[in-house]
């Protein structure tokens, strides 16, 4: 079942990645024989068999209510692209205004 | 048949947990100076792992309890993924398909009927960072990003706002009870969204959530407008689309935000970085034993044990610190000190001192037990009520113990009849005129003679004792003319 | 013998007893990265001042310990390491093989790093990686691709190509890589490198940038097993900052190593002799389960019949969790940002779209569509099911045999640029070795001999948390053979020189 361009831009969408109109064209097609492939998956009877999300048995981890250090404001923010004084600055979302 | 509303609540609280929900930076973020509150897990930088605070869980647990609710035996935390600034990671660790709690109630009481609104399910996940507009760009403190949030969600149980303020009102009594959150709305600790649909009794309306409420004020006041306008249009014979609203608070409208079509694909799934978690059913008992009396239940009691008006009982419980108080003085009140003055004293005079000083109960400095010892002052006629609301005055101020203050001021009640007979004596003496009134049977100015042995005891004459010996006095005159 | 040429344990004992200083062997490293880098390229960052200085002090530690008679020093003191890119280190450039992290200065050292760096190591550089670990030939970094040491005009494999090349090529004793797939196993049987996966849980993975997190381990790239048994008794153990790494005691798996594998029960999955298989390498692997088989355990045929999904379940589980965890790569808090973007989702989709190469948009584009509305149960929670049939699978298999033997890779090192148009053609680069991270299991490869001149890599796959049989095997067999002391010729379609053994 070959993905629709539309379905295409919806996912780059959901997945906020702007693609050129080459990339969509290509990824329609990579997409869609990647998913063909994986449909062999569905010839498997799973009906009864629980998913596995994580491959070991650990339960229980947590952490005790301890504060510790965080780390330094200057750290917080060495690596941001854009800040103002002790904030990282982003630019504003055109939305619809009340 | 008239419209009616059906409304349900989603009640966002912070935990009151020393740190923060999957790291240890503090928690007690409001005064911190932006972004020093953070660490590599609450800002998402590459390769941090989230690790459970079981703090965290322990309050959600409580709160599930105290409201009824089936605890799970299985939970985990799954992925919420949208894109937004002020979650870091991209995605919000959340609980989806295993919540904590839920199928509980939370029992409220409106015009005398008492209703028990379902909840639905608590589940855990952490607090956004702090986004502020300002011109040209939006500035990011990531303090709050990562605070331990509980979601607490109810059935489409109500039916009116005044059913809304009284839930909300009780649930945030309950979780201040439970210690689990501040209460505080104005630091963003309790938020809600609220869902309404209007239609006519049995039928379906259309659903509208309006986000980001954060007071009472907003909630009752974006309902009734809600409400009013979807009423607008089904009376008009329109239709209401199912959208998302936003408040705007300064204007005290909603605006819409979203269309059902733009409704977001969260894309949930367990969050492979944190194992789940298996309550076991030894702990939440042990929890269930550590629940406080909550505040219905103790109104009740109050009722039923002190003879309590249901709205003084209601007064007293809904902060667990005035009940804790009330509870302390009626334990320690000695004979003739009853629970009901205990709470006329309480709920009147010492409230109205907290009001006008803008103090809460614990930052009075008077003790339970030096409330009581004043109350048994003025229940032996030892001190007058006048007298006793001024010495409450200097306590609250100074929280020094009622006898040091009566005997500073010289308050103490004259109630020694050889004491008060020739202060009596000298105002008929002095006041010839109105004795003669008093004589002829003008029953009316003995409040002016009280008046004046009160003045002449600087108020401490016991009243009752003055209005007696009056009479007797007057009595004796008549007798020998 | 040449310093650059040493096993760990080799240098370790030189510096110990004081026949080289750790400045001396760290130099030698050096000028042979400057040397071949030019034509290897395995670094993308390369720490030469920092390494000096972690010698000298290394140094200092060594001399003083000579002096006072001190035997108890940190198991790597003075040995120069290379580590991959997708592993945090503080101050020292983090770009994970993509633009989007390009100047990204992690302010925390990954737990395994810092973990080396309490024993003593010395940082050479960051080693390349396909972007993100995504990819089996580290021809998907955005900076450049790096080469197969035994033929220039190959890949390395990866996605720990960079660090596999770097310790074929002399340009470090070992180095950590990290295996979502295969990524560590692959390129060192490419490079002719032992390679070891541990079991997910044996390390932690706090600091390693996650890909994968159900599937992500931190692994190793030595010369020969013994540095590989030396490296995880150094970076195993509980974390806790790693939800998912179990507190078990660790082993000394050194002192556990053992040539006597008489008697020990070896699996050989027949579904890991397919089509698609080099018969170069099967004759080569199959070479080398006789020579298992001579040193005396018992070969068995033992079958893990859904073994031919694997790789469509990690196609779908693996860009599930990719497509969440790149999430937070928007131009906001760290790396790259699109210039010029005035509104918020323009710097979003500008910046991703930008800063992420082809295979990780695909993986992006392919795990959001399988855990999208409508989408969720058809393929991601489809694909969770079959992987709990997977780890069935191995833990019949393991109900009778002690380890599984097979090959690393189906094929040798491919000609660079013959499998980037053709993602599915690459993704089978990985069949042998993505099994065992669906299953969370441990897995080894070393080098069994060449086909074709290049090298072929024989897989040790143990139970969970059984790392120290499946080193007892590698070590085995390692020791009975010539292989781990062959050395790449460094040139262009010569392949290996036998002489070099």
């Amino acid at each position: 079942m070959p993905l629709t361009r539309q379905e295409v831009e919806h996912i780059a969408e959901l997945a906020k990645l702007a693609l050129s109109q080459e990339e969509i064209e290509r990824f329609q097609e990579q997409l869609s024989a990647i998913l063909d492939y994986a449909a062999v998956l569905q010839r498997l009877d799973t009906e009864a068999i629980p998913p596995t999300a994580q491959v070991i048995e650990l339960k229980n981890v947590m952490r005790a209510d301890e504060v510790s250090p965080s780390l330094p404001v200057e750290d917080v923010l060495g690596n941001a692209p854009s800040r103002r004084d002790s904030y990282f600055c982003v630019p504003p979302v055109i939305e619809v205004a009340p | 048949m008239p419209y009616r509303p059906t409304i349900g609540m989603e009640v966002h609280a912070q935990l009151l947990t020393r740190s923060k929900m999957f790291c240890g930076c503090s928690a007690d973020y409001w005064a911190a100076p932006p972004n020093s509150q953070v660490c590599p897990v609450d800002l998402g930088l590459p390769g941090a792992l989230p690790v459970i605070n079981a703090r965290a869980v322990e309050a959600t647990v409580l709160t599930g309890l105290a409201l009824n609710c089936e605890i799970a035996s299985v939970t985990r935390f799954d992925r919420k993924n949208y894109p937004y600034p002020d979650l870091p990671k991209g995605y919000q660790i959340s609980q989806y398909e295993l919540p904590l709690c839920r199928n509980g109630w939370l029992e409220i009481e409106v015009d005398g009927e008492r209703r028990r609104i379902r909840i639905r399910r608590v589940h855990l996940e952490e607090d956004t960072a702090k986004l502020t507009h300002v011109e040209g760009c939006s500035l990011l403190d990531f303090n709050r990003a990562g605070v331990p949030l509980m979601e607490i969600v109810s059935e489409p149980d109500m039916h009116s706002v005044d059913e809304v303020r009284e839930y909300v009102t009780q649930l945030r009594s309950v979780l201040r009870y439970l210690g689990v959150n501040s209460g505080d709305m104005e630091k963003g600790a309790m938020r809600f969204e609220v869902n309404v649909s209007v239609a006519r009794e049995g039928e379906r309306g259309t659903k509208v959530e309006i986000k980001n409420l954060n007071s009472f004020r907003a909630v009752t006041r974006s309902l009734e407008y809600e409400i009013a306008r979807q009423t607008r249009i089904l009376e008009r014979g329109g239709h209401v689309e199912q959208v998302t609203m936003g408040w705007d608070e300064d204007r005290e409208l909603t605006f819409e935000q979203r269309s059902k079509e733009e409704a977001p694909d969260y894309r949930y799934f367990p969050d492979p970085d944190l194992p789940p978690l298996t309550l076991d059913p030894a702990w939440v008992d042990g929890l269930r034993a550590r629940l406080p009396e909550l505040p219905r239940a103790k109104a009740e009691r109050y009722q039923r044990e002190y003879g309590l008006s249901a709205y003084d009982a209601g007064v007293l419980t809904a902060e667990r610190a005035v009940a804790e108080f009330f509870e302390a003085a009626v334990a320690a009140a000695p004979a003739g000190v009853d629970a009901k003055m205990i709470s006329n004293w309480l709920t009147g005079e010492l409230f109205r001192l907290m009001r006008a000083r803008e103090r809460s109960i614990e930052q009075v400095p008077i003790t339970p037990r030096d409330l009581v010892a004043l109350l048994e002052m003025v229940a032996a006629g030892r001190l007058t009520g006048a007298s006793g609301k001024e010495v409450l005055e200097e306590m609250f101020v100074t929280g020094r113990p009622p006898a040091e203050v009566v005997a500073a001021r010289g308050l103490a009640q004259i109630s020694d009849e050889a004491a008060l007979r020739p202060v009596v004596e000298k105002v008929l003496e002095e006041n010839p005129g109105p004795l003669a009134e008093l004589l002829a049977g003008k029953e009316p100015v003995l409040r002016f003679l009280m008046g004046q042995v009160m003045r002449a005891t600087r108020g401490q004459a016991n009243p009752q004792l003055a209005q007696r010996l009056l009479q007797e006095a007057a009595e004796r005159r008549r007798r020998a003319s | 013998m040449e310093l650059t040429s040493l096993t760990i344990l080799e240098a370790g004992r030189l510096l110990r007893r004081g026949e080289v200083s750790a400045v001396e062997l760290t130099e030698s490293v050096l000028d042979r990265i400057v040397a071949v880098d030019n034509q290897v390229r395995a670094f993308l960052t390369l720490t030469p001042e920092l390494a000096l200085e972690q010698a000298r002090a290394a140094d200092e530690r060594l001399t003083a310990a000579r002096r006072s008679g001190e035997g108890d020093l940190p198991a790597l003191l003075g040995i120069p390491m290379a580590v991959k890119d997708v592993l945090c280190t503080e101050g020292v450039p983090t770009t994970c093989g993509s633009r989007i992290l390009e100047g990204f200065l992690p302010p925390y050292d990954a737990t395994v790093v810092a973990r080396l760096e309490q024993a003593g190591y010395v940082l050479l550089g960051k080693t390349n990686t396909d972007e993100f670990a995504m990819g089996s030939s580290t021809e998907n970094s955005a900076y450049f691709p790096t080469r197969n040491p035994w033929d220039l005009s190959r890949v390395p494999g990866g996605s720990s190509g960079g660090s596999a090349a770097a310790v074929a090529a002399h340009e470090a004793l070992g180095a950590l890589g990290t295996d979502t797939g295969g990524s560590v196993r692959q390129p060192a049987a490419l490079c002719g490198v032992v390679g070891l996966k541990p079991t997910y849980g044996r390390v932690s993975r706090y600091g390693l940038v996650a890909f994968a997190s159900s599937l992500d381990q931190v692994g190793t790239l030595t010369r020969d097993v013994a540095d590989s048994a030396l490296l995880l008794s150094i970076i195993a153990g509980h974390d806790a900052q790693d939800s998912t790494c179990v507190d078990l005691p660790v082993p000394n798996y050194l002192e556990a190593l053992s040539p006597e594998i008489a008697g020990l029960r070896i699996g050989v999955p027949e579904e890991y002799f397919g089509p698609g298989m080099d018969p170069g390498v099967e004759a080569t692997v199959r070479e080398a389960l006789g020579q298992l088989e001579a040193l005396g355990a018992r070969l068995e045929r033992v079958s893990l019949p859904h073994t031919s999904y694997a790789l469509p379940v990690y196609y779908l589980i693996a860009p599930a969790e990719a497509s969440s965890n790149l999430a937070r790569y928007d131009g906001v808090k760290y790396g790259h940002a699109a210039p010029g973007a005035d509104e918020l989702w323009e710097l979003y989709k500008r910046t991703r779209g930008e800063g992420f190469g082809a295979e990780v948009k695909r993986r992006i584009m392919l795990g959001t569509y399988a855990l999208s509305a409508g989408y969720y149960d058809a393929f991601y929670l489809k694909a969770q099911k079959v992987r709990t049939l997977i780890r069935q699978d191995f833990d019949r298999a393991f109900e009778k045999v002690d380890v599984l033997a097979a090959p690393t890779s189906p094929t040798v090192a491919f000609p660079i640029g013959a499998r980037v148009e053709d993602p599915l053609q690459m993704y089978l680069s990985d069949i042998y070795t993505l099994s065992l991270n669906l299953a969370g299991l441990c897995g080894i490869s070393v080098p069994c001999g060449f086909a074709d001149g290049l090298p072929v890599g024989l897989q040790i796959l143990g139970r969970a948390f059984d790392e120290a049989t499946i080193l007892r095997v590698a070590y085995a067999y390692e020791q009975s053979t010539p292989w781990h002391t062959c050395h790449p010729s460094l040139s262009v379609g010569q392949g290996a020189d036998p002489a070099g053994c």
